[in-house]
């Protein structure tokens, strides 16, 4: 199973992705690629049965993630600076070994785990049968999925709604905080005659 | 463990998944501009996303919504369920990432994490927006 074409197409279209994000230097194209990501990894989350993730990764991930970046975009300049000639592959030799090592000690840890779809797997022997054979006689909700996120993990879900409310107001006093920025830097502007410092 | 070709197949999503989340990190690590560096924190966050939910593929199962007729293999739910939790949470964070992008911009009239602090090294606080940034902007 995990071994059938569509797995490996779909993984393969995302290596891809992958790539252009890396080699793109327009920021608009790479917010673009960095949605088809999400949808594509959407399609493979339908294809391991993981349907109601799926949805919420198309909705979330690939539509309102999309959405907030290209909201921030219309607002930052649109291309990457390029970098010095002279640093070439000095530059990124660092960030290169740092991930060829940690990806090999992923992988070689990886080789070692359960094959994928292995049903004596220790991932589906522990809690995991009981939520399904109990949850349909217990709670009679048919999508266990649900009933585990609202109602065995329902404090969970509620340290979830924690979270984006914290980073709801962060993200509040950050773009509030910039508008007073920009406020004083247009009154410095004003003061100082500098001219240019004052579009925002 | 047997022959290398069947390890493979058997954790081949998790090979490619971790060649992705690898890739992200490259991204995050490597790459000056702001926008890009979250761009591959979120391929990375979703490559995570891929490995949670291909430990929970069952061989022969289907998506855990109960059918009538007893006894049907289901995939782990527990994994979706954590996942799901996590992509909420992903996009709050993109969200923060991308206001303290904005109000570096605001700042520093820039989203290059070099320039940004060697204008920092420079003189120590905030400069306007140089004039060939504000060019850009126009755009």
């Amino acid at each position: 199973m995990a071994g059938s074409l569509t797995n490996i197409l779909l993984l393969a279209l995302l290596v891809f992705i992958l790539v252009l994000v890396i080699r793109t230097r327009r920021l608009f194209p790479v917010v673009v690629l960095a949605g088809a990501y999400s949808l594509v990894s959407a399609a493979m989350f339908v294809n391991l049965d993981a349907v109601d993730v799926a949805f919420t990764e198309a909705a979330v991930g690939a539509g309102i993630s999309t959405v907030l970046f290209l909201a921030a975009m219309a607002y930052l300049p649109g291309t990457e600076k390029e970098p010095p000639e002279a640093r070439g592959l000095l530059h990124i030799l660092p960030a290169l070994i740092v991930c060829v090592v940690g990806g090999a000690l992923l992988i070689l840890a990886a080789v070692e785990l359960p094959a994928i779809g292995d049903p004596n797997a220790p991932a589906h022997v522990h809690v995991a049968p009981r939520y399904l054979e109990e949850s349909g006689s217990i709670l009679h909700i048919p999508n266990v999925v649900t009933t585990v996120l609202a109602s065995y993990r329902g404090f969970d879900t509620f340290g979830e709604t924690v979270v984006v409310f914290t980073a709801g107001l962060g993200v509040l006093v950050l773009l509030a905080g910039r508008t007073r920025t920009a406020l004083r830097r247009r009154k410095d502007a004003d003061d100082a005659d500098t001219g240019e410092g004052s579009d925002a | 463990m047997s022959a290398p070709v069947s390890v493979i197949l058997d954790s081949w999503n998790y090979l490619v998944v971790i060649c992705l989340m690898m890739g992200g990190l490259f991204i995050v690590i490597s790459q000056n501009n702001l926008v890009k560096k979250l761009v591959g924190l979120a391929i990375f966050q979703t490559s995570v996303f891929l490995f949670y939910i291909s430990v929970g593929k069952m061989a022969g199962g289907t998506a855990p919504i109960l059918m009538k007729s007893g006894d049907a293999a289901y995939s782990n739910p527990l994994p979706h369920v954590l996942i799901l939790t996590a992509i909420v949470v992903g996009v709050a964070t993109t969200a923060l990432g991308l206001a303290l992008v904005l109000r570096i911009n605001a700042a520093f009239g820039s989203i290059e994490d070099d320039e940004v602090l060697a204008m920092k090294a420079a003189d120590g606080e905030p400069r306007g927006r140089r004039g060939e940034d504000d060019a850009e902007d126009q755009q």
